[in-house]
């Protein structure tokens, strides 16, 4: 570190420490989890999330005074020709903003997971993966601290492929389990590779921009945007739109979001964490990072705007199809992944920062609380009495298929209350977050042109309709099975983490209340003013008609739906084919093994034997065992007798002197 | 007359050799049972030494009428040959013990022979070269063969021995012819002579390349690399692999400082021997090395390929601007070379039972299963050899391989290139015995090879992400050399 | 240049010469009159015993290093009295340091056994 750098707070130095909080946790949990005790463990992982939440607060409170924030180079990374990369962190309002909300909600869901982890080791019968997961829990905030407070480009995609890797060894943490014992790893590698194909975008358009800019550095590159934008406005265009699909990638947008329903194979705290919260949302920071260049390429930001828009609808038919509690909310985070995508392409960044703070504080409560539900239906006393992994049989009964469910409410009413507080916040019901942070977007929407605002409308009555399904289904009516009909509370250790985040939900909306506008004008330092979602009582009230008219919608249908868990869903009744048709997810998983797998296997398999095996195989063989061949006859040379090797020596003599001389 | 101030230059030098002979006789009133503080005292020697060399960072100077100096290259070199010491100390005290042969005197050796090389890191002087080689080399021959009565470790002495004294006596003509031109045997002397036009030119060259030779031999390129497989075998494999890492660093040292300080007029003619030296050594050592199933020899093949991509850099070493860079990365490279060697070597002493003349690679079989730590060392080990891209070794490799190319090397940066290709099958191979194939190693006694191995994974992953800074930091610390 | 060559050459020339000159003439001048006893390998008058081809003991070599070191300290200490009057504190400091170099060998000999004949 340079310590001969003066910030102007010398809070600002603090800043490594968001990385290496978690870095000593994972150090200490490799080296000494084994000896410790599950709690030890546990609360190792807990501070080191929280040793980096308290860092944030204290350059958050650094930041008040000095919101011009500072960049603090740690160490040269590399330095070799043109390219200039150093391990920097950039400490402004907006990666502050970022480190809060990763460290914050992350902080909560260690505890949480500290919990419910205990459980569900011993429920799929390996208690020694205890600590492997808070190592990758760790690890993925690592990662995504670096992704959020990197000053260039590069460091950001090695935080942005940290991220990734940690998604993919979370969702595959039970890898020899699920449907056939292989669908969980399945689920893992499908989440890689389309995440692989977001990512070459990504890198594309770091080559692009190294290349035009000759600098992959924040500023350096905004700075000289401009003249690149005025000379050859196609570059910045493909540059954009490139750097757009790794966001589609990273953020489940079309159409590229088919691995995150998939991704809810991995345990419920990593759902609410990675894919719910924080790494989801590495899209709309990238988006809302970059905006100098967004906002010089109105194209790319017409672009960005209908993508979210349409995924934004498109997940919502899908959420309410469903009948898994976790797939549900996996097409609900896609769709207000949606939201934000279109509220960062209008330029309405406050907004969308806005929701992506709010809808982590939300949709993390409702996972979590989902879990809880998980953990009711599992049966976990029978655990605890038994206390023995090996003679707990896996319930036959789906914990996580919600016609199963219903009449939770009186088993389970800490949790229920908390999903009732997420699922309205969700909707949009104010006063909850959910519902400032929503019409700041649709505001912005309803500026932007009509047909987005009434996609995006569309999309806020699905979501009000399928949550309200989904209380339904869970928590009123009778139950229809024995595990519900068993049902009971959890711990405190689980529950407490909820309460907080039901705290955060209903007050979240205060961080940029109409009127006071807190948070816009917070990011305003980093974000320049953009187009403000004032608070508009027309659209105000629009939205939140159509939300509670979703909701009674929904009751109104499932009322209808009694205790029988065979019956139809009742909207099937309705309408049918179409119906059918979302719950296959509109057969987009089918489309793309038909017009993508499908052809490259063929591919493959055609390739495989005459090209692969015969020429490729042949080639790299017939050089292995020619080198080997060689090898074997020159190491006769070493025979072993001194007297040879001083002849070599000598002869190595006779040639340096003879071409000393002919030369 | 010896000032006080000449003593302070040398002080790590010193200290070492005082330390040396103070536990030789120390050891004879420490019981056998408890020969643990034999190897601590050395161990202590070793860091206070290198306490004093880091004191001494930064500053330059000359002492003893000009037979040494002390400058920033000497001092770093320094600085790694005492480490490579702590390793070679903190690899021996269990495996001795395994092996039946904890005797004192080998302590002592080690850091005489340590006390050599850092001499001959900061040599001036003709005279103060061979001196330096002899003090470095002699206690070497002892412990090659400190296993006696074992006859491998008999014959790997022997042999060092005889062909080490035969290339001593080569040095030593080559220091002849040099005086014989110049009328000097210390570096400024010798300058001034080639430079005010009184050496003879020819006498000159035969003594450069006879220097060459002497100096090849240390380093083990192709063709005065033929002692290395058969001595590393025959070692205890302590020694061997503090003779990988120091002995090959000792010799270059000696001659960059040599060639740099004494014949850069000559370097258009010695850069067609060094490119020889260079690609032969990469193309002989990366192909026979293939051929070994004894990791021990195939540690020592590899030793000699990396010799050669060391030289390689060194070719183009006329031009003053690439000789600076050639320096830098030749240190860098040094030091991913030491960490990545010692891991290595690490790895494979922890798993050596004793009575044993070095696994072969199918005794690293399930490793990676049953000893996660040990398999992660090896392979961060591996990968590094290897040159994969952001480890320490591609991070050296790539330096080397930038100024072999500003140096306009291109065919010889294509070979390195491709035998880097073939050394990647003998690496991986012992990647794949550890991982992929079932087997059951089995840990001996003792914790150090361990830990040693870990930490020198560790340190190649650290530094793995703070490549530049270490290189400019060797760039800068031989700012004043010359 | 010649020159310089020429008279290396006389140099060898008379370097041959002396001793080969020395030797023949003693044999030419001196008087042979051989008796048994004057054949005798030691004049002196003690009887050898056995056969000179005999494999020694390992420890007479060792003996005669150390006696070697102390024989090399002599030589060393000779000029060096003799010029103690002209000698700075160093080299007497330097004797010293020399000297206990010495004794830390005797030492180190003496507890490995050396001295111990077995």
């Amino acid at each position: 570190m340079f310590l001969s750098e003066i910030f102007s707070d010398p809070a600002f130095s603090l800043v490594p420490w968001v990385v290496f909080f978690p870095l000593a946790g994972i150090i200490l949990n490799l080296i000494f989890s084994r000896r410790w005790e599950e709690k030890l463990t546990a609360l190792t992982a807990c501070l080191a999330a929280g040793g980096s939440f308290v860092i944030s607060l204290l350059l958050m409170l650094a930041l008040t005074h000095h919101p011009e924030g500072a960049t603090i180079t740690l160490l040269e990374w590399i330095n070799t020709g043109s390219l200039q990369i150093n391990w920097a962190f950039r400490v402004d309002t907006l990666s502050v903003t970022m480190m809060l909300v990763v460290s914050g909600v992350g902080t909560l869901i260690h505890i949480y997971a500290a919990g419910y982890m205990h459980y569900d080791v011993r429920i799929n019968g390996d208690p020694s993966r205890y600590s492997r997961f808070f190592i990758f829990f760790n690890l993925f905030i690592l990662a995504m601290m670096l992704l959020v407070s990197a000053d260039n480009y590069l460091m950001l995609f090695v935080g942005w492929e940290g991220v990734g890797l940690c998604s993919y060894l979370l969702i595959g943490f039970w890898f020899e389990k699920g449907a056939d014992g292989i669908a969980n790893a399945r689920a893992a590698k499908k989440a890689f590779l389309v995440n692989r194909i977001g990512d070459v975008g990504l890198l594309i358009a770091l080559f692009l921009m190294f290349w035009n800019f000759g600098s992959l550095q924040f500023d350096t590159v905004f700075a000289r945007a401009p003249e690149v934008a005025a000379a050859t406005p196609a570059v910045l265009l493909a540059m954009t739109l490139f750097m757009l699909l790794g966001v589609a990638g990273k953020s489940a947008q079309l159409p590229l979001y088919v691995w995150l329903p998939d991704a809810m194979a991995g345990p419920t705290p990593v759902s609410a964490l990675i894919h719910a919260a924080t790494m989801v949302t590495a899209g709309v920071y990238l988006v809302a990072r970059s905006h100098t260049l967004y906002s010089l390429v109105p194209a790319a930001q017409t672009t960005v705007v209908w993508l979210g828009a349409l995924t934004a609808l498109f997940a919502a038919t899908i959420a309410v199809a469903q009948n898994d509690i976790k797939k549900v909310l996996a097409y609900s985070t896609i769709s207000q992944l949606g939201f934000m995508v279109a509220a960062v392409g209008m330029g309405a960044f406050t907004a969308g920062l806005f929701h992506l703070t709010t809808h982590a504080f939300f949709k993390a409560l409702l996972f979590l609380a989902a879990g809880s539900v998980i953990l009711g239906m599992e049966d976990v006393r029978k655990l605890d009495e038994t206390n023995l992994s090996d003679s707990f049989h896996h319930s036959h009964v789906d914990p996580q298929d919600m016609t199963l469910m219903g009449g939770l409410r009186r088993k389970m009413p800490v949790t229920f209350w908390v999903y009732l507080m997420g699922a309205l916040a969700l909707a949009g019901i104010a006063p909850l977050a959910g519902f400032f942070s929503k019409d700041e977007i649709l505001a912005a929407a309803s500026q932007n042109g009509l047909l987005v605002f009434l996609v995006l409308l569309a999309a806020a009555f699905l979501t009000a309709f399928y949550m309200g399904r989904q209380l339904w289904l869970v928590f009123f009516g009778k139950p229809r099975s024995e595990n519900a009909e068993n049902a009971r509370e959890n711990t405190a250790l689980i529950v407490l983490p909820l309460i907080l985040l039901a705290g955060l939900t209903v007050l979240g909306g205060l961080l940029n209340f109409p009127g006071s506008l807190a948070l816009e004008g917070w990011l305003e330092h980093t974000l320049g003013k953009g187009i403000n979602g004032e608070f508009n009582s027309m659209v105000a009230g629009i939205s939140l008609i159509v939300s509670i008219t979703g909701l009674v919608t929904a009751w109104f249908v499932y009322s209808r739906y009694s205790g029988e868990i065979k019956k139809l869903d009742p909207l099937e009744d309705m309408f049918g084919a179409v119906f059918i048709g979302a719950r296959n997810k509109w057969y987009v998983d089918e489309l793309y093994h038909a017009i993508i797998v499908r052809p490259l296997e063929g591919l493959s398999q055609q390739l495989a034997q005459p090209v692969d095996q015969g020429l490729i195989d042949g080639i790299a063989v017939g050089f292995g065992s020619l080198t080997k061949a060689i090898a074997q006859s020159w190491r006769s040379i070493e025979n072993g007798f001194v007297r040879s090797y001083a002849l070599a020596l000598l002869l190595g003599i006779v040639l340096i002197f003879s071409y000393l001389v002919i030369r | 007359m010896p000032t006080v101030n000449d003593f302070l230059l040398i002080l790590p030098e010193v200290v070492l050799l005082i330390w040396a002979l103070l536990i030789l006789l120390i050891d004879l009133w420490i019981p056998d049972t408890k020969k643990y503080y034999t190897a601590v005292l050395s161990a202590a020697g070793l860091v206070i030494s290198a306490g004093c060399a880091f004191a001494l960072l930064g500053r330059t100077g000359s002492a003893f009428s000009n037979m040494v100096v002390l400058d920033g290259f000497s001092s770093v070199l320094s600085i790694l040959f005492l480490l490579s010491g702590l390793a070679a100390v903190a690899l021996a005290y269990d495996y001795l013990k395994r092996n039946a042969a904890q005797r004192g005197e080998y302590y002592t050796l080690l850091l005489f022979s340590i006390a050599g090389m850092m001499l001959m890191a900061s040599a001036n002087d003709l005279i103060m070269v061979f001196l330096s080689l002899e003090l470095l080399s002699i206690p070497l021959y002892i412990l090659a063969g400190f296993f006696r009565p074992r006859l491998a470790s008999e014959e790997a002495a022997l042999k060092y021995f005889l062909l080490g004294a035969f290339s001593s006596a080569i040095l030593l003509f080559g220091i002849a012819w040099i005086y014989g031109s110049t009328g000097h045997t210390d570096f400024p002397g010798i300058v001034a002579s080639i430079d005010g036009g009184r050496a003879n030119y020819l006498l000159l060259l035969i003594g450069a390349g006879l220097l060459l030779v002497g100096f090849g031999f240390k380093i083990g390129v192709f063709p005065f690399h033929m002692w290395v497989p058969d001595t590393y075998q025959g070692s205890p494999s302590s020694i061997g692999a503090f003779m990988t890492v120091a002995t090959k660093a000792a010799g270059f040292a000696a001659l960059l400082r040599v060639f740099l300080v004494l014949f850069p007029a000559e370097a258009p003619i010695m850069a067609g021997i060094l490119w020889g030296l260079s690609a032969a050594s990469m193309i002989f050592g990366n192909t026979v090395a293939i051929a070994q199933m004894n990791m021990k020899r195939l540690l020592a093949y590899s030793s000699i390929a990396n010799a050669g991509y060391i030289l390689m850099a060194f070719v183009p070493y006329g031009n003053p601007v690439i000789a600076q860079e050639a320096v830098s990365s030749a240190l860098f490279y040094l030091l991913a070379y030491a960490l990545t060697s010692f891991g290595a070597w690490a790895v494979m002493i922890a798993l050596e039972p004793a009575e044993s003349d070095g696994l072969l690679l199918q005794d690293f079989s399930g490793l990676g299963r049953k000893y996660p730590w040990l398999g992660a060392a090896l392979l961060i080990s591996m990968l590094s050899f290897i040159g994969v891209p952001l480890t320490m070794g591609f991070w050296g490799k790539f330096y080397l391989f930038k100024t072999a190319v500003d140096g306009s090397q291109i065919p010889l940066v294509l070979i390195g290139l491709l035998t880097s290709l073939v050394s990647a099958y003998y690496y991986l191979r012992i990647v794949m015995f550890a991982y992929f194939k079932p087997g059951e190693p089995q840990i001996q006694p003792g914790r150090w090879a361990s830990v040693v191995a870990v930490i020198c994974a560790a340190g190649i992953f650290v530094l793995s992400f703070i490549p530049t800074p270490v290189f400019q930091f060797a760039a800068q610390m031989i700012m004043g050399m010359k | 240049m010649v020159n310089d060559w020429v008279y290396i050459g006389l140099f060898i020339l008379i370097s041959l010469f002396l001793p080969a000159a020395a030797i023949l003439i003693a044999g030419w001048l001196a008087p042979k009159k051989p008796n048994k006893i004057k054949n005798s390998t030691y004049e002196c008058g003690i009887e050898t015993v056995g056969d000179t081809w005999v494999q020694f003991r390992v420890q007479y070599y060792i003996y005669a290093l150390v006696f070697l070191v102390f024989d090399v300290e002599t030589v060393f200490l000779y000029p060096w009295a003799v010029a103690y009057r002209q000698l700075t504190l160093f080299a007497v400091l330097e004797a010293v340091v020399f000297l206990l170099l010495l004794a830390g060998g005797l030492i180190y000999a003496w507890k490995k056994g050396a001295l111990q004949w077995n």
